[in-house]
């Protein structure tokens, strides 16, 4: 019987593990806004950005750290989707890269340099 | 050689095929039609309003099958193109859309007619490209073309700053034309799995979507009717089958018939192709074929699974699929399913369309299709018109039928029209309009006349925005307001002073005016001022399609 596996009114995401991904993409200027658009548009809450370039600089790389959810498949199958999308790898990314960071944040934050615009 | 960006943006152009394309100029594309007026050899449509230059450019992409090209000026160019590349994005049209974009060391400035045209295109194109230099032109071009056309076809946007278009470069050859990337490859397994699944259920039926008629459709066509399994469409996949045979159903969803609708719900097994099962199309997801199973066929990985749970998916292009799954179909004998579809059709005919009653949009729409030959395009704008003709009109022959499904433009006929008769001249366009949806693009008709393009435009005037005053009389307390319109231009007239021959069918006998019409060369506005009418059957927006609510009395259907 066909139900929908994408059934946004049980997203009970918040109580969900983290999961991170992975991705390689061409590098430039468009490429993350072009990621980050299929998220917000589904109201899909990133919970941690890293990008940096690799190897000569002709790819980037993009860790992102969600939440397990039922929507994340289809959403994945998007992002494969995208022109610049080369490669996608999911909960294989070693989880103290955020954690680290975690911590790094916390300490930077913290501190009296808080200003905003 | 030496070239400007400019001068290699038209050759290679030209050397992905294309012969004629759509546009305004204006500031930031300027150095574009400097070139496009020296080089010569590309014919191009001045269209009046750039969202008129997309619809055309789709026009002539649905016709062909082939991505079609627009251009526009930085700006207000950009983003009155926006809603017919979106339009192209739900439908699956290939689209290489160029805008003009401020010279580079102007962007982020908020220069004159400088808008965020890459970050405003990414979520309704495919893909899009800022273009950074000349040089890139020659790897982004073909990769354009390339993207527009392979797998589920879509739009691409390139901007072209100012700067790079004046750009001059040295090089030494040209780069390969953009082709299209070979469809997956099919996977005989689970090919065969389906066609076992077709042959031990009792119950199938197809459900054709826009997929198969973009796909080369006419090798498949006799192999569907061959098996004998009844065959609904989406609103994008109704042309796929000739409509007046005995296991033809139609269109399903919102405005299908009853007896589709119905075969739907007891059905064991849909054979889904080239559809995506838009809310439309199923009402209610969770009520939707609630006793079978799905076979769904896309070259779309992404489809299959997004909305509904299938038991089978498979992924590749749906025509070479089709082709491979059929043969291994057997011919189903009449049987209790055959009769019980004969016996919905007969308990549930679709309102009458009666010659005596004129005008009934349903009359005016048979009369018309009786005029037409098997190679016509029929093409319509968005609103009650639009349902009467996917309800009605009798699709026979190679016959192509040109809707805006996915985003439901209001203002895409006419356009799209001059578009197909671009593509097409020595075809009949006939575009049923109405006088809500022909307003949104009316000044398109000064395109029509300077491009003689051969259009018959219907359009049916019930003084209203009739679906939307449809839906306030039926589900908001039959409060009407802001669907009617007191004032209206008197539309023959109207055409005439773009230089456009109309026909008014007004009270008398049409049939003597409408054959006239077609048989005039070049384009042509028929008015048809129509009675107040609702659309039936309409299935509440958000309700399963087994509640449907039918003709004057609004009685519910109940199974």
């Amino acid at each position: 019987m066909p139900t929908s596996p994408s059934d946004v009114s049980n997203d009970a995401t918040i109580h969900q593990p983290f999961t991170i991904l992975e991705l390689t993409v061409a590098n430039h200027p468009g490429v993350l806004s072009h990621i980050c658009n299929l998220f917000a548009r589904r109201a899909f809450n990133l919970e941690g950005v890293l990008c940096m370039p690799v190897g000569d600089g002709d790819e980037s790389r993009i860790w992102l750290r969600v939440r397990e959810n039922s929507r994340l498949d289809q959403l994945l199958n998007q992002i494969a989707k995208l022109w610049d999308v080369r490669k996608i790898r999911r909960g294989r990314t070693d989880s103290r890269l955020f954690r680290q960071l975690e911590d790094f944040f916390r300490t930077e934050c913290s501190g009296k340099d808080n200003n905003r615009i | 050689m030496k070239m400007s960006g400019a001068d290699l943006i038209i050759h290679l152009i030209e050397r992905q095929g294309i012969k004629t394309l759509a546009g305004i100029p204006g500031g930031s594309n300027l150095p574009l039609y400097d070139a496009l007026a020296r080089h010569g050899s590309i014919r191009h449509v001045l269209a009046r309003h750039e969202q008129g230059a997309g619809f055309i450019a789709q026009g002539m992409a649905r016709v062909t099958g082939r991505p079609q090209v627009c251009f526009a000026t930085s700006g207000p160019g950009a983003t009155n193109l926006l809603t017919a590349i979106a339009d192209a994005r739900l439908d699956s049209i290939p689209l290489v859309c160029i805008t003009g974009q401020v010279p580079r060391a102007m962007i982020g400035t908020d220069a004159f007619q400088e808008v965020d045209t890459y970050g405003m295109s990414v979520p309704i194109t495919k893909h899009n490209f800022l273009v950074r230099s000349a040089q890139e032109l020659f790897q982004v071009i073909p990769t354009a073309f390339r993207i527009a056309a392979s797998g589920r076809p879509g739009p691409v946007l390139i901007d072209v700053p100012k700067d790079v278009q004046c750009e001059e470069i040295e090089f030494a050859a040209w780069p390969n034309p953009g082709l299209p990337a070979s469809p997956p490859a099919l996977d005989f397994n689970s090919i065969a799995a389906a066609a076992a699944l077709i042959n031990d259920a009792s119950r199938p039926v197809f459900l054709l979507g826009g997929g198969v008629t973009a796909s080369e459709r006419h090798a498949i066509r006799g192999q569907i009717e061959r098996t004998a399994i009844p065959a609904a469409a989406t609103l994008m996949g109704l042309s796929a089958l000739p409509s007046e045979q005995s296991l033809a159903l139609g269109l399903l969803g919102m405005h299908g018939a009853v007896s589709t609708n119905l075969s739907f719900e007891e059905c064991d097994l849909v054979i889904a192709a080239g559809v995506r099962f838009n809310d439309r199309t199923t009402g209610r997801l969770k009520h939707f074929c609630s006793q079978a199973k799905i076979i769904h066929v896309d070259i779309d990985r992404c489809e299959i699974g997004k909305l509904c749970q299938t038991c089978l998916g498979l992924v590749g292009d749906v025509g070479q699929v089709l082709e491979a799954l059929l043969p291994l179909v057997k011919t189903r004998a009449a049987s209790a399913w055959t009769k019980r579809i004969a016996k919905l059709k007969a308990l549930h005919p679709l309102p009458a369309s009666n010659p005596g009653d004129f005008p009934s949009p349903r009359t005016l729409i048979r009369l018309v299709a009786e005029h037409l030959d098997d190679r016509a395009i029929i093409v319509t704008d968005v609103g009650q018109h639009q349902m009467w003709t996917a309800q009605t009109f009798p699709f026979r022959g190679s016959q192509q039928w040109l809707t805006s499904g996915g985003l439901g433009t209001m203002g895409f006929g006419i356009p799209a029209a001059i578009g197909a008769a671009l593509a097409a001249p020595e075809r009949t366009i006939v575009s049923f309009s109405g006088d809500g949806s022909a307003m949104m693009n009316l000044q398109e008709l000064a395109t029509a006349v300077e491009e003689n393009a051969n259009i018959k435009i219907f359009l049916m005037n019930n003084n209203s925005l009739g679906l939307v005053r449809q839906q306030q009389s039926l589900f908001f307390g039959n409060r009407r307001f802001a669907s009617g319109f007191s004032r209206q231009p008197d539309f023959c007239a109207l055409a005439r002073s773009f230089g456009m021959p109309a026909w008014d069918l007004g009270d008398e006998d049409p049939r003597l005016k409408i054959a006239e019409a077609l048989g005039t060369p070049g384009p042509a506005l028929i008015h048809a001022p129509i009675q107040e009418a609702d659309v039936f059957p309409i299935v509440p927006p958000g309700e399963a399609n087994r509640n449907m609510i039918q003709g004057g009395c609004h009685a519910h259907i109940a199974i």
